[in-house]
């Protein structure tokens, strides 16, 4: 199994967001509300070192485990789908507090609340499939 | 052992999930988690319905390999690494959740408004969830990611797609929080 090394990282980052507080919903309505630095320093961080991490990847000092050049893909372009795509998440994450993989890492501190939450994002990503060729982009 | 067990403050986080983000592309993959959302669709028949789910979800199976993980590292985070759930909130931030009728603000990640055990007797609550969580959901594919695939490695790789999502993620986020909240407590 040359893919459990995933499975480990998964454990580890969710570990990570539990620590740090980045699954609770308190900790989402303080960033959106502006009273608290915390997740600006989380995700500002994060941020700030990925992007060193990027470069030395683009300039090629750093190469995949198979020694492959690592390149981000591309994001998809479309002002209309980020922003509104973007505001529908935001809408959902402000009043939840849990973005994607918090959703999975809620399951074991509030397994049933979860599954909920769980259950309504695979009904919107299935909803956005069956409307993607229909929505403008 | 007493750090583990300790809140971790916000300059271990940024930290710890760049290195996550690195040791991702490091495997050779592209780091993100709301693929998956659909990837889930897929195994679960949706490719029926819609071209749009007609893939080969074994091709992803290191990111479900990865959700997996998450969901391990979320029981074990809850059962043995954080032995005191509160959050150290600010004044301003517990008067005003008090005050639109939240209970114990703060002494625990998660609300029992929101996230309550009866949650499935309770309509409203039922609702709550499952409204956000489509949103979340039809969202983050609209959008093209989430907070991990935008805001953290598509701001960090310099994209400009990453950065409308990410104007688009706090535009709704402050409608949540500053609007809708208010209206359904």
């Amino acid at each position: 199994m040359k893919n459990i090394k995933f499975l480990l990282l998964g454990v580890f980052f969710a570990i990570v967001l539990s620590k740090t507080q980045a699954i609770s919903w308190y900790r989402f309505y303080e960033m959106f509300k502006f009273q608290s630095f915390h997740m600006y320093g989380i995700i500002g961080g994060a941020v700030v070192i990925s992007a060193i991490i990027m470069q030395l990847f683009k300039s090629g000092k750093i190469k995949d485990i198979n020694g492959n050049k690592i390149t981000p893909k591309p994001k998809k372009k479309g002002t209309v789908r980020t922003l509104v795509g973007g505001t529908f998440f935001g809408l959902g994450w402000g009043i939840s507090g849990a973005c994607a993989a918090p959703i999975f890492v809620i399951l074991g501190f509030k397994l049933v609340p979860a599954l909920i939450l769980l259950a309504g994002a695979l009904l919107g990503a299935f909803i956005y499939g069956l409307l993607s060729k229909k929505l403008p982009h | 052992m007493d750090f583990i067990l300790q809140p971790w403050p916000w300059y271990i986080g940024g930290p710890l999930i760049a290195i996550s983000l690195f040791l991702y592309f490091y495997f050779g993959k592209n780091f993100g988690v709301s693929t998956n959302l659909e990837t889930l669709c897929t195994m679960a028949g949706a490719g029926k319905v819609s071209d749009y789910f007609k893939k080969d979800w074994k091709e992803r199976d290191f990111a479900l390999l990865f959700v997996v993980g998450l969901i391990i590292g979320g029981f074990i985070s809850s059962i043995y690494l954080i032995p005191n759930k509160a959050i150290d909130l600010n004044t301003t931030t517990i008067k005003e959740l008090t005050d639109l009728g939240f209970s114990n603000v703060g002494n625990q990640y998660f609300p029992d408004e929101i996230f309550s055990k009866e949650v499935y007797s309770s309509i409203k609550g039922f609702l709550i969830l499952l409204v956000s969580g489509i949103f979340v959901g039809f969202g983050t594919r609209y959008a093209g990611g989430c907070t991990s695939g935008h805001a953290i490695t598509g701001l960090s790789s310099l994209q400009l797609p990453s950065l409308l999502a990410v104007i688009g993620f706090f535009i709704g986020g402050i409608i949540a929080t500053w609007f809708i909240i208010p209206l359904i407590f």
